[in-house]
């Protein structure tokens, strides 16, 4: 008979960053936050910056367009 | 059959409906120039976002939890739905600040705002009841962790967190039903009352008309 062990046989793909490890916090006076959920929150800045400021691509229309 | 058979609820309600939402609003082509931005982008990241969740969450509840588990395919659909939902809450909320200081809610769009902000608090269970849905060692801690949240807030008699059947039933039917009934009614209201312009700027005297916002419009 032959077993299958699908466990071990489709390895997966492993993370870009090692996550196999306690959470890192920043902790200061009350303020206690995930490293990552920072790393997030900061990213949401900058394409919330970057959206308003890059400029949009965009098709030259005719002046008459209504 | 008269006149007043005729005049039916169905008709009553395509009346109203086609009144409310004419064709060329519901499916407008075009919209105004200040829409060409990158900020207006946001909402309809949101939603492919939300295309994507409801994709790959159908596929991962029509396999089960020993493919999602244990095999690559699996392991795949299941990281799909996984960063498709933390999308769509990093786009929602950009859209959410795009839109507050915009003061979205301006010229009748009451409805927009509102069906706006209550997609986001459902779809915060609609996420969380996930971790509990995973089957696995990290879906019982957090399970047992949350339940006593729940009774702490005096909930927890409606919202049984060690209750697999009623967690999963709430992930895969009811809030995520709730979720995109509502993101329709949002984006119905936004076809209807349209994107919300720009705040307008003062007129500086000089002849120059500043005040207005530009209203040429490009295909969309």
């Amino acid at each position: 008979m032959v077993v299958i062990d699908t466990v071990h046989r489709v390895p997966a793909m492993a993370a870009i960053i090692n996550l196999n490890h306690h959470p890192s916090y920043v902790h200061w006076h009350f303020f206690q936050m995930s490293v990552s959920n920072i790393v997030v929150i900061a990213l949401m800045l900058v394409v919330f910056v970057a959206a308003i400021l890059v400029p949009f691509p965009s098709r030259r229309t005719s002046k008459g367009a209504s | 059959m008269s006149a007043s058979e005729e005049h039916s609820w169905t008709a009553a309600v395509r009346e109203r409906a086609v009144a409310a939402l004419p064709p060329e609003k519901l499916l407008s082509d075009r919209q105004p120039t200040y829409v060409a931005s990158w900020i207006y982008v946001f909402g309809v990241l949101s939603l492919a976002s939300l295309a994507v969740i409801i994709g790959s969450g159908t596929i991962l509840a029509l396999k089960g939890p020993g493919w999602w588990h244990f095999t690559g395919v699996g392991h795949f659909f299941n990281g799909t739905h996984l960063w498709a939902v933390e999308l769509f809450f990093f786009f929602m909320i950009i859209h959410l600040w795009g839109k507050y200081w915009m003061a979205a809610w301006r010229g009748g769009r009451v409805g927009v705002w509102i069906t706006g902000a209550v997609t986001f608090l459902v779809a915060i269970p609609c996420a969380l009841t996930g971790y509990v849905s995973q089957q696995n060692f990290d879906a019982q801690w957090i399970s047992t962790q949350a339940k006593d949240a729940m009774n702490a807030a005096g909930i927890g008699s409606f919202f049984n967190l060690l209750n697999f059947g009623q967690m999963y039933s709430y992930h895969v039917l009811l809030l995520p039903a709730a979720v995109v009934g509502i993101v329709i009614a949002h984006v119905l209201l936004v076809r209807k009352h349209g994107v919300v312009p720009p705040f307008t700027v003062p007129s500086t005297g000089d002849g120059a008309d500043a005040s207005t916002p530009a209203r040429e419009e490009v295909s969309s």
